[in-house]
């Protein structure tokens, strides 16, 4: 191993940035972008090498571990190991992460402690993907709800305050949620030898029988926890508020990323660890996430502000993640994990497309804008193919990922959950194919609007396209999605290859 | 030659002398030939004040070693163990910051600046009473050397109405809390023929629980309820925290209390254990109802005392959490929680002191822009505020995970869900602090003044509050003289 602790320097690298930002001085605006820019890329290129290596020499299960106890008695120990799933979504977070902080290079009002607060909450995010210690996962996780409080709250627009708040006590509900099941799990806890497992450590947890009886309601309450966080039908309402109201760079890290860590919770802890559970409550799981599909496909159709269409579409493609996971086998939870990537991509890429509309033509009214193509032809290109990502068409990643959710739901559940001979699984898929067509109306809606049509030229005759740092974002990204859709194969077997332990 | 007996008291013996060497070290330094009124050059005293404190919390450090049994004095009226020893230094490191954190204030607003350090050390020293009792009578000395002291400490702003009326109010109900004791005292006194703790718990050990016991705990219990200013004995609460000086709220919230908790401690844990099936239900009903409502009071405050007064009391029902688990380990988390709130919300008291000076009222309003005014202070602050909140890494947060963790371990579910829930509740008022220093713009108000043995005595708070995120040696130590108290 050429580099030693890989993942610790993947976590401690944003949170120092953060600690040397402080000290910078606060006239001093290019240090500061290019200290975020430097952790962030650390992050970038080091996520991805640990992809190739894991790939290339064939590993599986956890590796590069780092352990350090940290209250023996308690059996707390900060714990970091990475496999498939955690390594793509650290790839993902880091992608966003690199192309956020040049999202952000615009950003001049206390723009110091921005990125502060930002690396902060990127550090959380890693910490919460990278947690083998359930405990430290939760600290993370935590560590990431936070700042979105000041960052919203200071650098939002609109209703900022409300959102912010609005944003904060719902993901610290959830947190209260998974701390209730967290100690349950502990406590219940048993070795084989029927001594008390005493320990926070999920390799261990996830590998010992728990009761059927407490799997349905610990279960239920991580369900609920992390749920919350994963933007589940009817507790997502802050979700589109907070990505509305947020920052461009937050939005991106926000839908991009930290909805996924409900959704990566739920599986590592709730799949994991009390599969059982989860088996009780596959049918409750999927229901909302067609819910989740249809209504916030719905939803999003009737947006007239920019940001909340994309808000409601991350609401909408959660629910394929969840529904993948509902499904509970091996194809559907592979599709669910590459969901997870593609929206990251995806969103990421719309957030820091409506923040560059929205700083060169002041409004973000889908029916004040029109034409914009002529004036801004490279972003109308890039938000054309996250559009096209966003409603699953071959060639990108977001028909990847639906097919498997798809492929794999209609096989789901052969044994259980029918009615009069009608299975539920397959029904859940059908009707989640129809918030697909939605989602397709209301994307091809929405670039017409915006991009086609008769354009206002005394409004929008000189704004420009985008320029130098933004480019970044659009190509880094844009590049992403059609690399993933044309070779999925990479990251499916990254992901496949380690779903193992959370299958039945 | 010493009596054996006075050699073990020497943490005591020092308290005591320590609050006469202030009252002397002004007479020397000659009060007559300094102008009358408030004088800015007696700060030293506040310097002075903290050193003596720090020396003594060494002191009862020292004390550690030799204290790996439990020591009786004269027949079980005092006893001295490990446990006691944590609840001595939390009071003395209150005095600390406290002394330092308001040498300035003291000195610019006080005619009598070494009688209130002296008062901080004597109210100190029936707290080290109270944690060391083995007697329902010297718990009571203890508990009335305290609370005297603090009537006068509360009224000490001499010019302001509102202290003089926390003062009465004080003294009023603190008095009704007493004599709520001396009875409660009396029913156990008559039951079992005896004050002494050790006796009590044979005598509940041989002849089980009778009703006048019960009905005398449940008494006391009341009375070390409005000690910790638990619900529904709270309501002096909000209005002597306001009324109060900013430094003695604060002394009040966290040193006071945790003598409080100590007391509890030492009779509920100790020879009422026997009794707990009796009892438990009420301290559980304590502490569920002072999370809810002290945490619903709090959302609607306006003043930012009032605010940390509610949240006070909503915090003694967090660590009642740790003592309805009946276990070492609850003892544990509860010792662990009062050490770090002292730095907590000493912290947040000394920064609302500065805050409050500058603006000249304690309105919430008048965080308005803080973080561009004072951006450092702002943000210790935030800190002190997410720790109160439970936050993690900060202190606050593993403070309330050990209190869960003991409550969850006994089975205790339905403690643990208000708990969670009500910490989320209690984000909401704090954040509307952080609200008001980060995102409403500064006007015109100007940066907050801090002085130097302010901006020490707030800054060590911040230090702790960050340091706990390792909280290990503390909780060794913690466990250590939990276990060797409580033996579930």
């Amino acid at each position: 191993m050429p580099v030693p602790h890989p993942l610790t320097i993947i976590l401690l690298s944003p949170l120092t940035a953060a600690l040397v930002i402080m000290l910078v001085p606060r006239t001093n605006l290019l240090a500061v972008r290019l200290l975020s820019a430097i952790a962030s890329s650390i992050t970038l290129v080091l996520s991805s090498w640990l992809c190739w290596i894991y790939l290339s020499t064939g590993m599986h299960g956890l590796q590069f571990a780092d352990r350090l106890s940290w209250v023996e008695g308690a059996g707390i120990s900060y714990f970091v190991a990475a496999d498939g799933i955690s390594l793509s979504l650290v790839l993902l977070t880091a992608l966003v992460i690199f192309c956020g902080t040049f999202a952000s290079w615009t950003v001049t009002n206390r723009a110091k402690e921005f990125y502060c607060f930002l690396l902060l909450l990127v550090t959380g995010v890693f910490g919460v993907f990278l947690s083998q210690d359930l405990f430290f996962f939760f600290l993370f996780y935590e560590i990431a709800v936070l700042p979105m409080y000041l960052l919203i709250g200071i650098w939002g627009t609109g209703r900022k305050e409300y959102s912010a708040m609005k944003l904060t006590l719902y993901l610290l509900l959830g947190s209260a949620f998974m701390l209730v099941g967290m100690l349950g799990l502990y406590f219940t806890a048993r070795l084989p030898s029927g001594a008390p497992a005493a320990t926070f450590d999920l390799t261990v947890l996830s590998q010992l029988q728990y009761e059927r009886h407490f799997q349905v309601w610990a279960f239920f309450l991580l369900y609920i926890g992390f749920g919350i966080l994963a933007g589940i039908w009817p507790l997502h309402t802050w979700s589109p508020d907070g990505h509305a109201s947020a920052p461009t760079a937050v939005s991106m890290l926000h839908a991009g990323v930290l909805m996924k860590l409900g959704a990566y919770g739920i599986l590592r802890v709730g799949f994991g660890c009390l599969p059982e559970g989860a088996q009780a409550w596959a049918w409750l799981i999927g229901c909302i996430a067609v819910i989740n599909i249809v209504y916030g496909a719905y939803v999003a159709m009737g947006q007239r502000d920019l940001k909340y269409v994309i808000a409601y579409s991350s609401v909408s493609h959660m629910g394929v993640v969840m529904l993948g996971l509902a499904a509970f086998n091996d194809v559907s939870m592979t599709g669910s994990v590459l969901q997870m990537f593609s929206h990251g991509i995806m969103t990421g890429l719309f957030f820091a497309l409506v923040g560059l509309v929205y700083e060169k033509t002041h409004t973000r009214d889908i029916n004040a804008m029109g034409g914009l193509a002529r004036r801004m032809p490279g972003i109308a290109l890039a938000f054309t193919i996250g559009g096209l990502a966003s409603f699953g068409l071959p060639g990108t990643s977001g028909f990847v990922a639906e097919l498997l959710v798809f492929l794999g739901t209609f096989r789901a559940h052969a044994e259980s959950y029918a009615l009069g001979g009608v299975r539920l699984f397959p029904v859940l898929a059908l009707v989640a194919i129809i918030g697909i067509v939605i989602t397709a109306t209301y994307v091809l809606r929405l670039l017409q609007r915006i991009f086609h049509g008769p354009l206002d030229e005394a409004k929008y005759g000189d704004v420009p396209d985008a320029h130098t740092t933004e480019w970044v974002t659009l190509i880094v990204l844009s590049l992403v999605l059609i690399l993933v859709g044309v070779l999925p194969s990479p990251l499916t077997n990254l992901i496949g290859g380690s779903l193992g332990p959370m299958l039945p | 030659m010493i009596p054996v007996e006075l050699a073990q008291l020497k943490p005591e013996l020092l308290t005591l002398g320590a609050a006469l060497a202030i009252i002397l070290a002004d007479l020397i330094q000659g009060r007559g030939r300094l102008p009358a009124g408030p004088q800015a050059g007696r700060r030293w005293i506040g310097w002075f004040s903290g050193l003596l404190a720090v020396g003594l919390v060494a002191v009862v450090a020292g004390r550690w070693q030799h204290l790996s049994w439990p020591v009786q004095l004269w027949g079980g009226v005092v006893v001295l163990d490990r446990l006691g020893l944590i609840f001595k230094a939390i009071f003395l490191l209150g005095v600390a910051v406290v002394s330092v954190g308001s040498a300035d204030y003291a000195a610019q607003r006080f005619r009598h600046v070494a009688e209130y350090y002296a008062l901080l050390f004597f109210s100190a020293l029936g707290m080290m009473l109270m944690a060391s009792a083995g007697d329902l009578i010297t718990l009571y000395l203890g508990l009335e050397l305290t609370t005297l002291s603090l009537y006068v400490l509360c009224s000490f702003a001499k010019d302001n109405p509102r202290s003089a009326e926390a003062g009465l109010k004080y003294i009023i109900l603190g008095a009704t809390a007493s004599a709520v004791y001396l009875y409660g005292s009396s029913l156990i006194y008559g039951m079992a023929g005896t004050t002494q703790f050790a006796t009590i718990a044979r005598t509940i050990g041989w002849f089980g629980v009778e009703t006048g016991m019960i009905v005398g705990a449940i008494f006391v219990l009341a009375a070390f309820g409005f000690k910790i200013a638990a619900v529904p004995f709270h309501m002096w609460a909000p209005d002597v925290y306001q009324g109060a000086p900013t430094p003695v709220t604060g002394f009040l919230s966290t040193a006071s209390k945790a003598a409080g908790f100590a007391a509890i401690v030492r009779v509920f844990l100790g020879p009422m254990l026997g009794a707990a099936s009796a009892w438990l239900v009420f301290v559980v009903a304590l502490s569920a109802l002072s999370m809810v409502v002290g945490n619903l009071l709090a959302l609607s405050q306006r003043d930012i005392k009032r605010m940390l007064a509610y949240s006070g009391i909503a915090q003694a029902g967090y660590a009642l959490v740790g003592i309805a688990t009946l276990s070492s380990l609850g003892t544990m988390a509860t010792v662990f929680f009062l050490f770090q709130y002292l730095f907590t919300n000493l912290g947040a008291f000394l920064i609302v002191t500065a805050v409050g000076s500058t603006e000249g009222d304690d309105r919430i309003s008048g965080y308005q822009g803080l973080s561009r005014r004072s951006p450092l202070l702002a943000a210790a602050l935030l800190v002190l505020l997410l720790s109160l909140g439970g936050i993690p890494p900060l202190s606050g947060f593993w403070a309330k995970l050990f209190v869960f963790w003991s409550a969850a371990s006994r089975g205790l579910y339905g403690l643990v869900f208000i708990g969670v829930l009500t910490s989320v509740m209690s984000l909401y008022y704090y954040l509307m602090v952080a609200r008001a220093m980060y995102m409403e713009p500064p006007g015109e108000k100007p940066p907050v003044r801090l002085t130097l043995p302010a901006a020490a005595a707030i800054l060590i708070c911040v230090l702790v509050v960050i340091g706990l995120v390792y909280p290990r040696p503390l909780l060794d130590m913690a466990y250590a003289a939990a276990s060797g108290f409580v033996s579930r």
